[in-house]
């Protein structure tokens, strides 16, 4: 079931494109805001909403690989793993946060805080190596900045 | 030196409000072309000024304005949009404009509704430029509450509504078919073309598809003309360019400078060479989807021509530096495993291929390869080069 808001939000789409399968990705943006990430069910929801297969709208929900289909932490980690980010040193980023989080990409930490993704380019590559916190970027990483840069998220 | 598109860029303060922007000449070109030129007539200043497409295919902006149907029903739907999906590995240009300059893009992207006679635009956002979003949202407002979006614009009759739409991933968007399917709410998959997107685009209307810097051009061109245009390049291809350089040097960054700098003044110049201790192995200049550059190629200018008359392409501008203390092979499977990721799977060659060519890397950089192996990273050089796949992803990898 959609809530309330949801369905403004989504009706909202809705006006705005010629017919209303072309809102899904926003649906599912609208509905991963509210929730964290896609369950089945929300899937199921917003297909029948968008009178559309549920295979069809997981389609569209599994190829774009920010619709997360999984549950995930509170805070989301993008470690940007592309090609200036390599030159710069991401993999030593990488390595210390496995240890201080105890995840590998893909993972979620035991307290449901973060979940580390790898992510291509961040478009910072001059200031390489970056990362993005949820909302948040930040440039010219070292290993040693991690502490500090993690504790800000609860 | 004149740099038009960065002039009144400062990375320590934030972008010019509509009203500081107007203060220095902005939207004088919608006031002037709206009310005293013909869509024709833009038409044929952007392409006289041989404005050529910053999103690396470097195609004349006027000319494929051109191919759009002007004749018969004008009331047709048509449609503008601006790629700012910029997630070609190694590329930061499109940032430095949308999170410096918002009011440029917008008013680039009016002339050029204006001349397509398009009632509605887009600006088709990576999720990642969270800043540039919101900066754009507070843009787009300023300028409908100031009269330059919405119903008859200055009073000239002219309609444009304008868009923020922001993505949720995947490299694929950036091409400009497959862009249109993520803006109908599809995979971002590519069309076949013919029919290009001027005659048949987003929702089988007429549509073109420009980078946000070539957007920003389309302003300076209208008010001080083509030959002005045409004379800030040092070479064949018009215009100044946002250079880029990152990797080991002294200094990464960004400059506008005038199209056509060489590669060895770019990196020894702006970039302030490389580190201490450290040699110049070689150079992808636009981005991960251009060919490596070497120490032989320094003197090459940095334009459209020159590049690819030295084997590479310009692409994005932006070049990714590997020095001689990192692994080139290390260098190379990086760059294979994110097009292997970001293949969308649409034809095989490309969605079967990289995955293989990117395990073979990782087994040559791990001491693990085989003779056979280089043979077999030859015929898929072949098997994805152009013309092979659907779309320019997999000849870019190769
Ligand atoms: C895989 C792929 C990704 C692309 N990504 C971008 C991009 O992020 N931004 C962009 O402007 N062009 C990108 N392009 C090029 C576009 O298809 C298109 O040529 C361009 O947006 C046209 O604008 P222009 O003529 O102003 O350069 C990409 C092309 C391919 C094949
Ligand atoms: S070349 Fe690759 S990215 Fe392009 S359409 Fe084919 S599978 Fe998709
Ligand atoms: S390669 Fe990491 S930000 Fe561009």
């Amino acid at each position: 079931m959609l809530t309330t808001t949801e369905i403004k939000a989504i009706e909202h789409e809705i006006s705005l494109v010629p017919h209303k399968k072309a809102a899904v990705i926003e649906a599912l943006k609208i509905v991963q805001q509210q929730r964290g990430w896609v369950s089945d069910e929300s899937l199921g929801a917003v297909a029948d909403y968008l009178g559309m297969s549920q295979a069809e709208v997981d389609s569209v929900a599994t190829f774009y690989n920010l619709i997360f289909r999984k549950p995930v932490g509170r805070h989301i980690i993008l470690l940007c793993d592309s090609i200036s980010c390599y030159v710069m040193g991401y993999r030593n980023l990488y390595a210390a946060l496995q240890v201080q989080l105890n995840i590998k990409f893909g993972g979620t930490t035991t307290d449901q805080l973060f979940t580390l993704l790898p992510n291509p380019c961040l478009g910072c590559c001059d200031r390489a190596p970056a990362l993005m916190i949820d909302d948040d970027l930040y440039t010219n990483v070292e290993p040693e900045n991690l502490k500090e840069i993690l504790a800000k998220y609860t | 030196m004149e740099r038009p598109l960065t002039e009144h860029i400062h990375p320590d303060r934030p972008p010019f409000n509509i009203k500081e922007y107007e203060a220095v000449g902005g939207y004088a070109a919608v006031r002037m072309a709206l009310k005293e030129w013909s869509p024709k007539q833009l038409q044929q200043a952007v392409q006289e000024s041989n404005l050529k497409g910053r999103g690396g295919a470097g195609f004349n902006t006027g000319l494929k304005w051109s191919f759009v149907p002007m004749d018969g029903n004008a009331a047709q739907t048509k449609y503008v949009i601006a790629n700012a999906d910029e997630m070609e590995p190694g590329t930061f240009k499109d940032r430095l404009l949308l999170e410096g300059s918002p009011h440029q893009l917008i008013e680039g992207m009016i002339l050029a509704a204006f001349a397509i006679q398009a009632n509605t635009s887009y600006i088709f956002l990576r999720f990642a430029y969270k800043k540039a979003a919101r900066i754009l949202r507070e843009s787009l407002q300023e300028a409908y509450d100031a009269g330059y979006l919405g119903k008859n614009i200055l009073g000239t009759g002219f309609n444009l509504d304008m868009h923020l739409h922001t993505g949720v991933g995947r490299y694929m968007c950036g091409e400009e078919t497959a862009l249109l399917n993520a803006l109908e709410g599809k995979r971002a998959t590519p069309r076949a073309k013919p029919p290009f997107p001027q005659v048949s685009g987003l929702y089988g209307k007429p549509t073109i598809v420009n980078n946000v810097e070539t957007f920003c051009c389309v302003p300076h061109i209208v008010n001080k003309g083509a030959a002005w245009f045409r004379s800030l390049s040092k070479s064949e291809d018009a215009g100044t360019k946002l250079y880029g350089v990152s990797g080991k040097v002294n200094r990464p960054g960004i400059w506008e400078l005038p199209m056509g700098v060489t590669v060895r003044e770019l990196l020894e110049e702006h970039a302030g060479g490389m580190r201490k201790g450290l040699g110049f192995k070689g150079a992808l200049p636009g981005g991960a989807s251009t060919d490596f550059l070497t120490s032989e190629h320094l003197d090459v200018k940095m334009d459209f021509k020159s590049v690819a008359e030295a084997g590479s392409r310009l692409g994005t501008g932006t070049m990714i530096v590997l020095d001689d203390a990192t692994c080139p092979v290390g260098f190379v499977h990086n760059l294979q495993h994110f097009f292997a990721q970001e293949s969308c799977g649409w034809c095989t060659p490309c969605r079967e291929g990289l995955p293989w060519v990117e395990k073979i890397l990782l087994s040559l950089e791990n001491g693990e390869g085989r003779e056979e192996d280089l043979d077999l990273l030859k015929m898929h050089t072949d098997l994805l080069g152009p013309g092979k796949t659907f779309c320019a992803l997999a000849p870019g990898a190769m």
